[in-house]
């Protein structure tokens, strides 16, 4: 066992040696094996997390949220609606919404008003979101004036801040209560935004549904399952169009490499040559290669993945937030709680580590069979 | 003594691991200290029935793109500029843009 180890060892002095050889050469070809690496260990690790964040949050959501459609559009619930769907078996919960949108001029940026049936707010007072008592310096006690959609000027007080740990899901949120809301949209008694249901049992959400549409042609079923998919493909769809803009350097570099790992300079060769021709086996040969591949491709593979991560989750990825996030007059802002999805790293390093290990190994297999006289002579 | 190029290879790529190694367990250690804000990001959401990330706020298709009507990439009028980017990365499907077959060569000029 010490033997064939320090053979090993032997064999990486040697590999380590005839690298140093060419040292521009081959720390160029790791910085930018580690930087392809780095890159799309980035655009991974961020959207995983961005992914995993949105299912988190959003896997409490409303099982079923029904919508009324008028001509391909979005329409207020009329009264009766709540009753019909009282109705159907399996529905275990019903809560008219009441929420719409507020395009604020001052700030320029569009806030969710909404009165939660969940919580009291009293009249003539909000509770905000983080993101607009930032904008519009909000605190407790402040007043705040909004023009009605009507033209008339609504005052209020502002009794609260909603938490900055909740600013991903709660930045542009304006709390009031129905009696505000409804004054202030001017919503005719008795209509909803839309309304939320939960289901006795989960496995019938599905069933229920189907009902629900059935019994009420006009509406719009959405389904918490339907929730979770859209967020997932939406940062799969970020992702994807990251990938398709670096898709140029990678393949930039997969040419770079497998110019460098397949085709055998003439040194190279000779190199070959004269290690046969003083008694080393085709199968030492292999091995030193071998080593020399792997130790490129694993410390490239190694450095991006650490440098990667340090980016995006130490120092808020700088380089492909604006991309992979999005943009908005109010943003939200959030730190990202690290998620590793260990088959994405393991997808990672099979695809960056293994072409280019047998991208090292074919030509080198070719040239260690070949004749040594004639090895040398080419 | 002169340390074996080996050895340091071996110390480098040890340290790249442990490194390696380490993000798993910052990740593991920064989900347990952020647990209480994360519980706490879907108490709220649970509360007050958030079905959407507070992410793109400028139009009701990118505030809550789970609610958005179905019509919504053409919600102005149906030959509106697409708002998203879909519209220049994909061409149309080829039955909506296949025209008719053009009659007019058949047609004798009239004398």
């Amino acid at each position: 066992m010490n033997a064939w180890i320090e053979k090993q060892r032997h064999l990486i002095d040697f590999t380590l040696a005839s690298l140093a050889r060419r040292k521009a050469k081959n720390l160029g070809l790791l910085l930018v094996y580690a930087l392809l690496v780095f890159v799309l260990a980035s655009v991974a690790l961020y959207t995983h997390a961005l992914r995993q964040e949105a299912a988190q949050v959003l896997k409490q959501s409303p099982e079923i949220v029904l919508q009324r459609m008028v001509a391909g559009r979005h329409d207020l619930i009329p009264p009766g609606y709540l009753e019909k769907i009282g109705r159907i078996r399996g529905v275990q919960s019903i809560e008219g919404r009441l929420w719409g949108y507020y395009y604020d001029p001052v700030v320029k940026a569009n806030y969710t008003f909404m009165a939660p049936a969940a919580e009291a707010v009293k009249p003539g007072t909000l509770v905000v979101g983080p993101a607009v008592a930032r904008s519009r310096g909000l605190a407790p006690g402040n007043t705040i004036s909004f023009r009605a959609y009507s033209g008339k000027l609504f005052s209020f007080t502002v009794v609260g801040v909603l938490p900055h740990a909740s600013e991903l899901v709660s930045a542009d949120l304006v709390l009031m209560g129905e009696a505000d809301f409804r004054a202030f949209f001017e919503y005719p008694a008795g209509q909803h935004t839309d309304i939320a249901l939960s289901v006795a049992n989960p496995l019938e959400v599905r069933t229920v549904a189907a009902k629900l549409a059935s019994a009420l042609p006009d509406s719009r079923p959405i389904l918490r399952e339907e929730v979770l998919r859209t967020y997932a493909s939406v940062f799969d769809w970020r992702e994807g169009i990251v990938l398709a803009l670096l898709s140029a350097a990678i393949f930039a570099f997969a040419i770079l490499a497998w110019e460098k790992a397949s085709g055998l300079s003439a040194e190279e060769k000779r190199e070959i040559g004269i290690l046969k021709a003083i008694g080393w086996e085709t199968g030492d040969v292999i091995k030193m290669k071998l080593w020399e591949g792997g130790l490129i491709s694993l410390t490239a593979f190694l450095a991006g993945f650490v440098a990667a991560y340090l980016q995006v989750f130490r120092f808020g990825a700088p380089l492909f937030e604006p991309v992979l996030k999005g943009w908005a007059v109010l943003y939200p802002r959030f730190e990202l709680v690290p998620a590793i999805d260990g088959l994405q790293v393991a997808t990672l390093f099979f695809f960056t580590v293994f072409p280019y290990m047998a991208a090292v190994l074919v030509p080198i297999w070719r040239a260690a069979i070949t004749d040594p006289d004639s090895a040398m002579r080419s | 003594m002169k340390l074996r190029s080996s050895t340091l290879a071996f110390v480098a790529l040890g340290l790249a691991a442990a490194g390696f190694a380490a993000t798993f367990v910052d990740a593991a250690w920064q989900r347990e200290r952020d647990a209480i804000q994360i519980a706490e990001r879907s108490a709220l959401a649970a509360r007050l029935g958030l079905t959407d990330l507070a992410l793109f706020t400028e139009a009701r298709y990118t505030r809550h793109p789970s609610q958005a009507d179905l019509h919504s990439a053409f919600q102005d009028h149906p030959v509106a500029l697409e708002h998203f980017p879909t519209g220049s990365l994909l061409p149309p499907p080829a039955s909506l843009v296949s025209h008719h077959e053009r009659l007019d060569r058949k047609a004798a000029p009239p004398d």
